[in-house]
């Protein structure tokens, strides 16, 4: 179809064609009292730990569409590189094309610099993205992995900032006890799992005692949480080795009906009864035009 | 949503080198689409709807500006100025206006062929179901229009 677009090339990315109808059409649908449908969300809980030779991270598996749970298995956990694993909390949407971006990018970054991505690069490509969009992609995320300098855990924020833990560069004026820096918790069933992650956090600890501490803070924001639910995934992130457990824990099975509403035959009594043959008087074969 | 105190801060940016007139897309033949950006006005044409727009134009420009003021800073003004006739050299390798252009030499110097954004993978403009009229297009480039 040809159009009389001269002047300027066409150019991909972001088009804001649709911002002022959108703005007066929730306008108009304010003044009648409803209101648009939302964007699917992961209220979610995820966390990671870092422990003596990885780091460990969980997420749990409910997608909301508002006050409706849209996908009661979603996978948070994405794939960054063979060794960066990244959870995505926030619109279902935005995390999910914003890993699989950063990937793309860090695949080409490792294959012309020919070594393992590090899980700093990563952090850094993430954080200089969402800045760029000033936190309209709205993607918290929790990006852990082990490179040649150890086990590192980053958490980033839709706007672009960043902590790490557990080294003590974070200028944010919380409780800087080194126990608190070293997980980290981003959802809103965040405070549940950082309530356990405060109570039972020790440095160095073995993977088992890293796996059950993440199954116990996630468990805590399945629990407590409406945002969150459904079963619990684990990623146990170690030199040379991933262990991508989907799922961990079923936290909620769905229930098994205990009573049947089928009666046994007999129940009714019959009082006669009469058998009709049916007779096949002719059979005919009409063929279709299928052309 | 654009509220009034959203645009002193857009202000600053206005003078930027992207114009801004022509913030209120035009439709197909050049005319008024009414059905994606309601009817016209003057606020309509000067004022972005979105508060990313105005910041989305110009961003490869004032990445640019960024990188040529800090390359001539650390190494002397001979290096933006051999890099800048590259660029221009390079931005003229192109196929005819109305045709998309692969930009080959254009994205090594600037090294974007190894790095994947959303201008590759939205409204890739080599998959646009539009595409302008040759013959305006042409004589648009030439200069006889």
């Amino acid at each position: 179809m040809a159009t009389l677009t001269v002047s300027r090339p066409p150019f991909g990315g972001f088009s804001f064609e649709n911002c002022r109808r959108n703005a007066v059409l929730e306008g108009e649908a304010n003044k009648v009292g409803c209101s648009l449908p939302a964007a699917r969300k992961t209220g979610t809980t995820i966390c990671g730990v870092v422990f003596k030779d990885g780091v460990v991270l969980g997420a749990d598996t409910r997608a909301t569409e508002g006050m409706v749970v849209a996908d009661k298995n979603c996978s948070k956990i994405h794939y960054i590189s063979p060794n960066i694993y990244c959870c995505g909390a926030g619109t279902a949407a935005d995390t999910e094309m914003t890993t699989q971006i950063i990937s793309s990018n860090l695949e080409l970054h490792s294959l012309s610099t020919g070594r393992l991505p590090r899980v700093a690069t990563a952090n850094r490509m993430l954080k200089q993205m969402l800045f760029r969009y000033q936190g309209y992609i709205g993607a918290a995320l929790v990006l852990g992995g082990v490179d040649c300098n150890g086990p590192h855990l980053y958490s980033i924020y839709p706007h672009g900032s960043t902590d790490k833990l557990p080294y003590v560069t974070m200028e944010v004026a919380s409780l800087s006890s080194d126990w608190f820096l070293c997980s980290s918790c981003s959802g809103s069933g965040s405070l549940a799992a950082m309530a356990v992650f405060e109570d039972r956090y020790k440095p160095n600890m073995e993977e088992e005692e890293a796996k059950r501490l993440v199954r116990d803070a996630i468990a805590a924001g399945i629990f407590n949480d409406l945002g969150s639910g459904s079963n619990i995934d684990l990623c146990v992130i170690t030199k040379g080795k991933v262990d991508y457990i989907r799922p961990h824990d079923e936290a909620n099975k769905k229930g098994v009906r205990t009573g049947d509403y089928k009666y046994k035959r007999g129940t009714t009594g019959v009082l006669s009864k009469t058998v009709l043959d049916l007779e096949v008087v002719e059979e005919t074969v009409q063929t279709m035009d299928t052309s | 949503m654009l509220n009034l105190f959203d645009t002193r801060g857009l202000r600053s940016q206005l003078k930027d080198s992207i114009p801004v007139a022509g913030l209120c897309p035009t439709g197909s033949y050049g005319l008024q689409d009414s059905m994606r950006s309601g009817f016209t006005s003057v606020k309509n044409e000067l004022l972005p709807s979105h508060p990313l727009e105005l910041s989305e134009k110009n961003y490869q420009p004032n990445k640019d500006k960024m990188n040529f003021s800090t390359l001539r800073n650390i190494q002397g003004l001979h290096a933006p100025l051999k890099l800048q006739m590259e660029y221009r050299a390079a931005r003229q390798i192109q196929r005819l206006p109305f045709l998309q252009s692969s930009n080959l030499a254009l994205d090594t110097l600037r090294g974007s062929d190894e790095s994947i954004g959303f201008e590759d993978i939205l409204n890739d403009p080599a998959q646009s179901e539009m595409m302008g009229e040759p013959h305006m297009m042409v004589e648009y480039k030439l200069g006889l229009l």
